[in-house]
């Protein structure tokens, strides 16, 4: 069984982004980035399906720029076995990525996908589903457990209220959650060894796939800020505050 | 005139708050609002939605196999009627982001999601990077699919049709099982507090609750009739259940009273909070950022505060 898990280039979770001045954008020019974490617990998924004798092949693919290349290593340095790099450097959206990653997936044939539930910057959390859409195949999303059996995927969701569980008929795409597990830590020797093993690189253009952007972006903002209240000296203060000021009790 | 279809959600009797939120959000485009019911038997719940304030109709889809609805089931349905409607919309919960970016995907449209504002001409307001900035779009497509932030619009008011213009009734053919999917089970986390997304006030908290996440935070919780929250470091702890994670990645509230106790106020935690009207802040560090979104602040311990906030309170 041949795993695919598309990953993405984000602004490291640390890093509190600002808005350009004009408006125009957010401002990420020289901020720490790194793997989309939710991309990383997808990873280690996939590996455990391998290491278990589950799965045969892990493929790693990240749409984006040169620079991408960064969390396609991550990837390899976990213990992918290839990666891919669908080079563009054109403004992407949820049903372009979906898109491009139908046609890979097309190439490839993979009997499962794992994708993150949602990329922390953008934070859309549609590609998972828009590609199981595209390919006409089933999802599991939120996963915080999977588990392969009879040709199904058997995937617990955390969804409101609890777990809900579900089997999906493989070729099947899943959408990682936080509780999926905790990605293995990367030891630079492998990062090192990663560094070295090739990339494969397509045009993202060369496709024949239209991912033109629907959603014309007007403007960034700032949102407003809360201000900082008072600190109290008892519960009692609190108490009274709340009953009396903030007519909440 | 546009067209809208409202994605409802339910608990089998009545439609949960965050559609007739969405039911509020429909009304910006200035169309008919008809709202699609998906269930096993949907009989009571379609004669409490037809009284719901601002819905033209209702439409009953009514099969066995959605007694538990899947997303590829739900999606199949909704396009089988997309082709009448200009608008489709739902809340942004579990249930509708499982099912309409397939939808939109099979209608070749883009979606804009989690929307907090909608403007004239298609034109949306959506939080990104954990609500640190907000981005504004217009979509460029011939049908609109979306899903809104229910805590940013007022939920219509039930049984508010009382002029007797209850909502129409209609039912629609649901296409049969696609069988790539199949429910196996669930387990609901069964209490009486209220949800955590619709309750008006909330008791979170961190990590450092330890075992007695339960123990010290219940009571309280109780005796205001909240539900109880957690931050994320807290849950993978085991300290409390998955759904009780609020944050970016969890789910975003918007109650009367959030009370953070033990709570550092990391963006991602900040994220799900923002909108609350009254943050109130119990930690013991002086500068742990959540004093900076509070409201009114304690800088205390929490095993001794929060018994004593419970006695207070009477
Ligand atoms: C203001 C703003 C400006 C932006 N400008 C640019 C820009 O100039 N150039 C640009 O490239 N992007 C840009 N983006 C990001 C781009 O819009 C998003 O990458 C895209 O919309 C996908 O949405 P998402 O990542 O939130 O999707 P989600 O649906 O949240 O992603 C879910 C999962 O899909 C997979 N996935 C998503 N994207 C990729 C990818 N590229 N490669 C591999 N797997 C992926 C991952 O597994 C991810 O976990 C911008 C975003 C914003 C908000
Ligand atoms: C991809 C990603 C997504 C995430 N999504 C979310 C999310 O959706 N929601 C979320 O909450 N987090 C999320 N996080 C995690 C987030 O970054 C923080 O790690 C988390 O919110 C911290 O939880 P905490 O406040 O319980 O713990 P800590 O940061 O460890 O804070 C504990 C606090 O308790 C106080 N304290 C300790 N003992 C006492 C006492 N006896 N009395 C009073 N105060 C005390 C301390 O002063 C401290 O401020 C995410 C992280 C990542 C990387």
């Amino acid at each position: 069984m041949k795993i695919l898990v598309p990953v993405k280039r984000v602004v490291d979770h640390h890093v509190t982004i600002s808005v350009k001045p004009d408006g125009s954008d957010v401002d990420i020019a020289g901020v720490k980035m790194a793997i989309n974490p939710f991309d990383e617990i997808a990873v280690e998924e996939a590996l455990r399906l391998k290491e278990s004798g589950q799965a045969t092949e892990v493929v790693a693919i990240s749409i984006g720029t040169a620079a991408s290349q960064d969390v396609l290593r991550h990837a390899l340095a976990m213990g992918a076995d290839r990666a891919i790099l669908l080079e563009t450097d054109a403004e992407l959206q949820p049903l372009g990525v979906a898109k491009l990653l139908k046609a890979i997936a097309d190439r490839e044939t993979p009997q499962l996908l794992i994708v993150g539930k949602q990329a922390i910057d953008g934070d859309a959390g549609q590609v998972g589903q828009m590609l199981a859409a595209l390919l006409g195949i089933g999802q599991a999303t939120f996963a915080s457990t999977l588990k392969i059996a009879d040709g199904e995927v058997e995937v617990a969701r955390e969804v409101e209220g609890g777990i809900e569980t579900v089997a999906i008929k493989l070729p099947a795409v899943v959408t990682a959650d936080l509780r999926l597990n905790e990605p293995r830590f990367v030891k630079l020797p492998n990062l090192m060894m990663a560094k070295k093993k090739p990339i494969e690189t397509i045009a993202a253009a060369d496709l024949g796939v239209d991912f033109t952007p629907r959603l014309k972006r007007l403007s960034v903002a700032e949102p407003q800020a809360r201000a900082a209240g008072v600190k109290l000296n008892s519960v009692e203060e609190l108490v009274a505050k709340l009953k009396n000021e903030a007519g909440v009790l | 005139m546009s067209k809208i279809l409202v994605l409802a959600e339910h608990d089998g009797h009545q439609l949960k708050i965050a559609s007739r939120q969405a039911v509020t959000a429909a009304q910006a485009f200035n169309g008919g609002v008809d709202l699609l019911v998906v269930g096993a038997d949907t009989a009571a719940v379609a004669a409490s939605a037809a009284q719901v304030a601002g819905v033209a109709r209702v439409l009953r889809a009514d099969a066995a196999h959605l007694a538990h609805p899947l997303a590829e089931d739900v999606a199949a349905l909704v396009l089988s009627i997309a082709g009448e409607y200009d608008v489709i919309l739902a809340g942004h919960s579990h249930f509708s982001k499982n099912v309409l970016p397939r939808v939109a995907a099979l209608l070749d449209v883009a979606m804009p999601s989690d929307v907090i504002e909608i403007q004239a001409n298609n034109t949306y307001v959506r939080p990104i990077y954990a609500g640190n900035a907000l981005l504004t779009i217009q979509s460029q497509d011939p049908k609109q699919v979306l899903t809104v932030r229910g805590t940013r619009f007022k939920a219509a008011v039930a049984g508010a049709n009382v002029s007797g213009a209850v909502a129409e009734i209609a039912t629609v053919a649901v296409p049969a099982a696609t069988g790539a999917a199949r429910w196996v089970s669930e387990e609901k986390n069964v209490g009486d507090r209220p949800e955590l997304g619709e309750a008006p006030v909330v008791v979170s908290g961190g990590r450092s609750l330890g075992e007695r996440f339960e123990e010290v935070l219940g009571p309280l919780a109780d005796k205001l009739h909240g539900a109880l929250g957690a931050t994320r470091a807290a849950v993978d702890a085991g300290f409390a259940p998955n759904d009780l994670q609020v944050g970016q990645t969890g789910t975003i509230v918007a109650p009367d009273l959030y009370i953070a106790v033990g709570v550092s106020g990391a963006a991602q935690h900040l994220a799900g909070i923002k909108d609350s009207k009254v943050i109130v802040a119990i930690n013991h560090d002086p500068d742990a950022p959540i004093f900076n979104v509070a409201d009114y602040g304690l800088v205390a311990d929490l095993f001794e505060t929060i018994p004593a906030l419970v006695k207070a309170l009477g």
